[in-house]
């Protein structure tokens, strides 16, 4: 069966793709947030339009984590096997950081749509 | 129940954000009682819950239950729960702090922290301006813009009956927006840690009907006429130089460098919130301000005698 994911890699890196993105989404807020309010109207630019390039960086970051997520899934053998995945075999290994991979996908899913809240309730910034 | 009647009075009285007499302390308070009645039942779920597994269920779940359990209870059930209130306290943030237009305000009010009193300048979009110290009134009703700075430390502007607090900051000038809608007489602290004094500086907050209110500024818009009453307290002020710190409409004295004293008999309190107003508390405050109020920078005044201290007392109840 030929699947649309990327071809599998066998790294400890990939554990940490979505928190990565949850920081880097965290950053990306807050820093344009405070450069916007400190410089009103930076580049011709209303709160509006900070509003919108929060919601589009929102977007691509819970996009960029549910890959994240699709592609433990699959190292964790789409849930086929029971956690806790604590027997010394490479097999064991690969399904545990799988399925750890998964749940901080999921942690990074909520706490990125948590950061970028506030920009749905706050329609200013005066100072 | 006797035990927790000192919980409940403090729910109430002239300093209780539970007891609100304006819109933002209003919101506040719901925003409290909304978290208590969330939090009881989630506090109540979860000590029966581990009052279940360790009393009565001692035998393990079974591993699927055990799954649903921390999926539904540990996951989703916080979640959601979570995302509300944040929601919620979101929603709520520009009604906290609701920044009115200068058309909007009908009434600006500067205030300056310093060590340990409230330099306040009452301002109308007519353009008259009002000197005052360590006392504010406001009118009933009315949207009221505070703009708060400092000129030493950082200090917090706190009317816990009114509204939240915002903190004055050196260099920088913060905005407080507060609506009033209880006549009553309640209490400012500072809320943010400024020196050996900080816990006595307060002020009262005088919600005052807007016809009155009117009254009141117009007549604190001039001068006392007590600044001609007879007596040697007028010259027993001049001579020992009180006038090089502290202000008083209508005479040569125009220094804020200590708290105005324009209308000083007419004030509430002596000492930034500290004594009852009086000739007494007048004559305490003015022999040694630092007994009163550790680190005060008005110096003592031990070489005045008893009598002397009376007739500048006097002098000062009587500019009302």
């Amino acid at each position: 069966m030929r699947h649309p994911l990327p071809p599998e890699i066998e790294s400890l890196w990939t554990l940490f793709t979505a928190p990565v993105v949850w920081a880097l989404h965290f950053l990306a807020c807050y820093v344009t947030a405070a450069i916007f309010c400190a410089k009103p109207g930076l580049l011709g630019n209303d709160f509006f339009a900070l509003r919108t390039l929060i919601a589009g960086i929102t977007l691509l970051s819970l996009a960029m984590i549910v890959v994240a997520a699709l592609l433990a899934w699959r190292q964790w053998g789409f849930g086929t096997g029971d956690p806790p995945h604590d027997d010394p075999t490479r097999r064991d290994r690969l399904l545990f950081q799988g399925y750890a991979t998964l749940l901080l996908s999921g942690l990074s899913f909520v706490a990125v749509i948590f950061t970028a809240l506030p920009a749905v309730f706050l329609t200013e910034c005066l100072r | 129940m006797a035990a927790l009647t000192p919980v409940f009075s403090a729910c109430s009285g002239v300093q209780s954000a539970l007891d609100p007499a304006g819109e933002e302390s209003g919101q506040v308070a719901r925003l409290f009682w909304l978290m208590i009645a969330g939090g009881l039942p989630i506090w109540a779920f979860v000590v029966a819950l581990s009052l279940y597994a360790s009393r009565w269920k001692l035998e393990p779940l079974r591993e699927d239950t055990a799954a649903r359990v921390i999926f539904w209870g540990g996951v989703v059930l916080p979640v959601t729960v979570l995302a509300a209130l944040l929601a919620y306290a979101l929603w709520l943030m520009p009604s906290l702090r609701p920044f009115a237009g200068s058309d909007d305000a009908t009434l600006r009010i500067e205030i300056t922290g310093r060590q340990f009193w409230w330099h306040v300048v009452y301002k109308r979009p007519n353009g008259v301006r009002v000197v005052s110290a360590n006392e504010i009134r406001l009118p009933v009703g009315e949207r009221v813009e505070f703009a708060l700075t400092s000129d030493d430390m950082i200090h917090s502007f706190w009317i816990p009956a009114l509204g939240g607090k915002m903190d004055l900051i050196p260099g920088r000038q913060n905005r407080l927006s507060l609506r009033a809608t209880k006549v009553g007489t309640y209490r400012g602290q500072c809320a943010e840690f400024c020196g050996t004094s900080h816990a006595l500086m307060a002020f009262p907050a005088i919600v005052m009907e807007g016809a009155a209110f009117e009254t009141w500024l117009n007549a604190r818009s001039r001068p006392s006429s007590g600044v001609h009453a007879p007596g040697t307290g007028r010259a027993l002020f001049e001579r020992n130089r009180c006038g090089s710190c502290h202000r008083i409409a209508g005479t040569q004295w125009q220094s804020t460098a200590g708290p105005d004293l324009s209308h000083v008999g007419s004030r509430l309190t002596i000492g930034a919130g500290q004594l009852a107003s009086g000739s007494e508390a007048l004559a305490s405050f003015v022999a040694d301000a630092g007994a009163v109020k550790a680190g005060a920078h008005m110096p003592a005044n031990s070489h005045l005698s008893a009598a002397e201290l009376t007739e500048i007392a006097t002098w000062l109840k009587g500019l009302q």
